[in-house]
């Protein structure tokens, strides 16, 4: 696993830039791949679905789908592009030091 | 009396009840719950469009297909997990000492804004409903030109290969009728490639650019405006057409969101390996109606029902479930031509290339188009009717194995290696 260095600390990633471990987060790194992304400075919506993403894959055991950050975070579907443009569901995975949702097979 | 209720006799739950009806203890009663008179093979869906097969006979009528089971030919309302009990839109209520949830994923065009509006059955149109498939093959003989989108609302979906064989098929469709250089096809998908997976996406994303079929990727669809006819994307990006092809986002029965039983979109949280409910011990799930991440596809509830026979006869025994299902799939993905692709793969395991089902043998070639593999689909057909639903052995295992596949070279072309001996 290659190793990135963000906010002064070193995580390990996987190919996709994902971080391998959540207990390797912290709110500094999450503001440093932001910055990466081009969607720094974070605001205040921002950490509204980060901490929802956490705190629901903490207790899923998986990381939340689109839909499902979309239905409980607060935050609908079309402030979710315009916070994480492109992809919101995998952009707010990364950013929030989670694994790649899983949601499509 | 103890009582094994089976909610829903699609191919999950038909196959379950004939492969448990024989084996049940003495003092267990078996019911399936369906409100449909018929049994819809669906996998006869992707060729109803294209005039490949006639809708009526892709239906059966569902008694005959029970033997010596009692059939319940009505709708649930919801089930009561504390008392044990299924409400049936009567009001009736069963009771149950183990339950199995087979009742499948069901498309809901009306969740997505404006794709139910004035054109739909119109100019926009679905396959996953015979209704609907015949309406397309209606529309598609009457296409004389323009552009055909094919969409993918959103994932998960019932038999994710289909979008890709209805694409495939619509290009030799048009070529036939000698007007495919008038047809523009685009494929738009909210995944970043042709497929879920990096090897088997990689070998259909050069079918399709072969076939001069464009694909638009990452394209979560937020609106269909019908005055426009254009898909707009959540990120305000727009694709025109004059024939859209929807696949619309797939949820489950209704009855599990109102029962507390499903996640947001009325799949049941299930239990990777034993296919139990997650904190349920008496209810078990089969087939498309679980969260798993696994296809949705008639292969996985088949491999999964040997499964759930085993933990169901474990339970009435009082012993703990095995954990026993490995995410297996196969399907044929029809490519046009008179000729097909097999895909076999698990949670842990890629699509390949390789041979299936046996090392060194075959017959079936996989990833990679042929004959061999078109005429397998066909002869599907016939082993659905006549071992599947009856639910008789057929030789094939039930885990996935690695014998016959090889992982190609990364750089390599797929389609043209050999098998490594």
């Amino acid at each position: 696993m290659p190793t990135t260095e963000y906010a002064g600390t070193a995580v390990e990633v996987n190919d996709e830039g994902f971080l391998t471990s959540a207990d390797q987060w912290t709110p500094e790194i999450a503001e440093a791949l932001a910055d990466e992304s081009g969607i720094g400075p974070l605001t205040d919506k921002h950490w509204q679905v980060i901490t929802f993403c956490r705190q629901d894959a903490a207790e899923q055991g998986q990381p939340p789908g689109l839909r499902r950050i979309s239905k409980l975070s607060g935050i609908n579907m079309k402030e979710l592009y315009q916070l994480f443009p492109k992809g919101p569901g995998k952009l707010a995975a990364r950013i929030s030091g989670l694994p790649k949702p899983q949601g499509c097979i | 009396m103890k009582h094994l209720v089976i909610l829903g006799a699609g191919s999950a739950g038909t196959t379950l009840a004939n492969q448990i009806r024989g084996r049940l203890p003495a003092d267990w009663s078996l019911t399936v719950v369906d409100p449909e008179p018929d049994h819809l093979f669906q996998p006869d869906l992707i060729f109803v469009p294209f005039g490949m097969q006639e809708p009526q006979r892709a239906l059966r009528p569902r008694r005959p297909t029970l033997p010596g089971t009692h059939w319940l030919q009505d709708r649930v309302e919801r089930v009561d997990p504390d008392k044990r009990q299924v409400v049936l839109a009567n009001s009736d209520r069963l009771n149950y000492d183990l339950l199995v949830i087979a009742t499948g994923s069901h498309i809901r065009p009306e969740e997505t804004d404006g794709l139910t509006g004035a054109e739909w059955q119109r100019s926009i149109f679905d396959f996953y409903t015979l209704e609907g498939a015949r309406n397309l093959r209606d529309a598609l003989a009457r296409f004389e030109g323009g552009r055909l989108a094919i969409n993918i609302v959103e994932m998960p979906i019932k038999c994710p290969v289909a979008p890709l064989e209805f694409a495939f098929l619509a290009d030799a469709y048009f070529t036939g009728r000698g007007i495919r250089d008038q047809v523009e096809l685009v494929y738009v998908t909210p995944l970043d490639g042709a497929f879920t997976k990096p090897i088997a996406s990689q070998a259909l994303g050069s079918m399709l650019d072969e076939r001069g079929i464009r694909v638009e990727s990452e394209f979560n669809v937020g609106q269909v405006d019908a005055d426009t006819k254009t898909l707009r994307s959540w990120d305000d990006r727009e694709v025109p057409f004059d024939l859209l092809v929807t696949i619309p986002t797939h949820m489950g029965a209704e009855f599990v969101g109102a029962s507390g039983l499903g996640d947001e979109l009325g799949f049941v949280p299930t239990e990777r390996h034993t296919l139990m409910a997650q904190g349920h011990p008496d209810i078990f799930v089969l087939g498309d109606a679980t969260n798993l991440p696994t296809s949705k596809a008639g292969s996985v509830a088949h491999f999964q029902s040997e499964v759930v026979v085993e933990n169901l006869l474990r339970s009435m025994r009082g012993q703990s479930p095995v954990e026993g299902f490995d995410g297996h799939a196969n399907c044929f993905i029809e490519s046009g031509y008179g000729k097909a692709m097999l895909i076999d793969f698990n949670y842990d395991q890629e699509p390949l290339p390789g041979v299936y089902p046996f090392a060194g043998i075959g017959p079936f070639p996989l990833l990679k188009e042929s004959r061999r593999n078109h005429w397998g689909k066909l002869a599907f057909r016939w082993v659905y009717w006549n071992f599947l639903l009856p639910g008789r052995h057929i030789p094939v295992p039930n885990h996935m194995s690695m014998a016959g596949k090889y992982r190609p070279a990364p750089s390599a072309d797929n389609t043209d290696q050999e098998l490594a001996a």
